[in-house]
């Protein structure tokens, strides 16, 4: 798998003098995959990509883009491109000198750098009209499509995305996410994109890799990082979550505070007094009634409750802490605050996390 | 509410428009008049006839008008290309030392424009700072490029390098980091985002330090009196000369008339090609 990979990353380092910013980033990219690099400010992802463009220089390491070393390739020479989260588009052309800008530098005629610029208009949408329009004159959306249109005419052998879309509002976001997501299937090129969304993330990749104090905790598909993370801080980072720290009492079961498991999922190599973490999702815990039956049941009192749109959020005091449960709208309690309850789920639900 | 700030900011402009009109357009139009009026005449009731205009071509002061718009233009054109470096490392690089630097040129203006020309000639001149040094020391000497049209032109450039370097600073600060980084990634190279990114967008900057350095350079007269020793005659001379010496307004008034309408209409053409309100900062 890592032979066919497009870009590889082996033990990239950078340093901005005692501090280090990134420590031996490894990663393998995949030709036309959507990848996609979450992280929280801090974590180094800016930094990361900065280093792939070539606006930075890297201080330890290698970059390989099609088994050719570019990380001593200055950012002009690289077959590769970026669309800023300012968008960096240039205010004294028009959207179709924007658009051809890149097919300019390399002299192609005038007559075809507008055809491919008319085209690029189609591909995202825009009206053929918005090639004499100025910058000043398009609205925050229609920029993004032409910053894309721009970065697309350069033809690169991957398309880079610093957070575009964290200046828009929520609508319109959600609304380019998808069309983001299609124009990746229609033109097959490897998009690789950071941001600090995790929702950004789930809607539109292939594979997620999660950074943290400028290292990788873990690169998975999104769906395998949000049922099974590998520390706390990926599974807090991909949203609510119930962590039960855990002992091991003899190798096959675990002891939290009021809880003991013993089915089906200590199958990891706990050995006897190994802390840990069972992660249950909200929406995995439900209120027990009458003669439900669950793997898992604990009593508890309702703290709180949150409408969240289709959904509704309780906070559950149980097991010495505030757990938090999802239902469905219809599963709404009747006034629910300081109700007895019981709860429930299953350990085919559940995660176990080897870390604390 | 915007009617209101119209009335609001024409009232506020009020007393600057009062003291321009007493104090720049009532004088420009008593020259104007002037201007028309038969030879060494000191008022205004004669009969127009413009004379002093034909004598602007017939007794060769055109020679005199196109010596100092060409050296205007020269030093222009040189300050655009001595300031650029300097300008974009105080907008882009030198962080807290442009300060230190914006002081040092400020102070310069400090000291009379004569004191400072006459400081180039104590030391360009032969046995001055320079030569007589060289020749003490080794025995050779060499002539002074004092008293020729270069000497006046490194004047001027040396003079108003200030009225270049902080508009065009100003221009270049106004160009964003991320276009030029943009520019680079779409495979510009350093040649390609100075002409296609930095001097587009700085063009305002440019257009204000080139008109301010360009019309005080047309109208400077010491640098060519001291440092090229009237080996040519700037137009601001000739005009000195009619009005005192010459005893001649009118000739004197049709000189400046000239100047004034050249300068002016270059003025208008360049405000009229930039967005002014962009470098002083507001958005539109």
């Amino acid at each position: 798998m890592t032979d066919a990979a497009l870009l590889r990353l082996r033990g990239v380092v950078k340093n901005f003098g005692d501090f280090t910013a990134l420590h031996g980033i490894n990663l393998d990219i995949q030709e036309g995959e959507f990848f996609t690099i979450v992280g929280p400010s801090g974590s180094g992802k800016s930094t990361l990509i900065r280093l792939l463009v070539g606006m930075d220089d890297i201080s330890a390491g290698k970059i390989m883009l099609r088994d050719q070393r570019i990380d001593q390739m200055p950012a002009n020479f690289r077959p590769t491109c970026m669309v800023f989260q300012s968008l960096a588009l240039f205010p004294h052309m028009t959207v179709g000198q924007n658009i051809e800008f890149p097919l300019k530098l390399r002299k192609e005629l005038p007559v075809e750098r507008r055809e491919r610029a008319l085209e690029l208009l189609d591909l995202l949408r825009l009206p053929q009209s918005f090639y004499d329009k100025r910058i000043s004159q398009c609205s925050g959306g229609e920029k993004q499509r032409v910053a894309l249109a721009r970065a697309l005419a350069f033809d690169p052998e991957i398309l880079f995305f610093d957070e575009p879309l964290s200046a828009l509002d929520y609508r319109l976001r959600k609304a380019l996410e998808k069309e983001l997501k299609d124009l990746h299937a229609r033109t097959g090129k490897t998009f690789v994109y950071i941001t600090h969304s995790l929702e950004e993330a789930m809607v539109m990749s292939d594979r997620i890799a999660i950074m943290k104090d400028g290292k990788i905790e873990q690169i998975a598909a999104a769906d395998e990082i949000y049922s099974a993370p590998v520390s706390r801080f990926v599974a807090e980072f991909m949203g609510e979550v119930n962590l039960f720290e855990v002992t091991s009492l003899d190798g096959t079961s675990l002891q939290s505070n009021s809880l003991t498991i013993a089915k089906g999922i200590t199958q990891s190599t706990f050995s006897v007094g190994d802390k840990g973490l069972l992660m249950v999702r909200p929406e995995d815990v439900q209120f027990a009634e009458g003669n439900d039956s669950f793997d898992y049941m604990l009593k508890g009192k309702i703290h709180a409750e949150f409408a969240l749109g289709s959904r509704i959020q309780y906070e559950v005091e149980a097991d010495g802490k505030i757990l938090t449960v999802e239902t469905l709208r219809e599963g709404r309690i009747q006034d629910p605050e300081g109700m007895q309850v019981t709860l429930g789920f299953n350990a085919a639900k559940t995660h176990l996390i080897g870390d604390t | 509410m915007r009617q209101l700030d119209r009335k609001l900011g024409m009232l506020s402009s009020l007393p600057m428009v009062i003291i321009l009109l007493i104090a720049f357009l009532v004088p420009v139009v008593v020259v104007a008049l002037f201007s028309i009026m038969p030879p060494k005449v000191f008022s205004l009731a004669n009969t127009p006839d413009f004379s002093a205009y034909t004598v602007f071509f017939s007794q060769g002061y055109y020679k005199s008008l196109l010596w100092s718009l060409g050296m205007a233009f020269a030093s222009t054109a040189i300050l655009i290309i001595v300031c650029w470096p300097l300008a974009y490392g105080m907008a882009k690089v030198f962080g807290r030392f442009t300060l230190v630097l914006t002081i040092a040129v400020v102070m310069s203006l400090f000291v009379s424009e004569n004191i400072r020309l006459f400081g180039w000639v104590l030391t360009l001149m032969k046995g001055g700072l320079i030569e007589g040094h060289l020749r003490a020391w080794t025995g050779v000497g060499f002539d002074s490029p004092l008293y020729g049209v270069p000497s006046i032109i490194f004047g001027l450039v040396y003079v108003y390098l200030p009225f270049m370097l902080f508009p065009l600073a100003q221009g270049i600060a106004m160009v964003p980091d991320d276009a030029r980084q943009a520019a680079a990634d779409l495979g510009a190279t350093r040649w390609q985002v100075l002409t296609q990114i930095d001097i587009p967008l700085a063009a305002p900057g440019i257009v204000v330090g080139s008109l301010l350095s360009f019309v005080l350079a047309a109208g400077a007269v010491a640098e060519s009196k001291i440092l090229g020793g009237q080996a040519v005659i700037a137009i601001a001379d000739d005009v000195e000369t009619a009005f005192t010496f010459g005893q001649n307004w009118p000739l004197g008034s049709a000189l400046s008339m000239i100047l004034i309408l050249i300068i002016g209409g270059l003025a208008l053409l360049g405000v009229s090609r930039i967005d002014l309100d962009a470098i002083m900062g507001r958005e539109r």
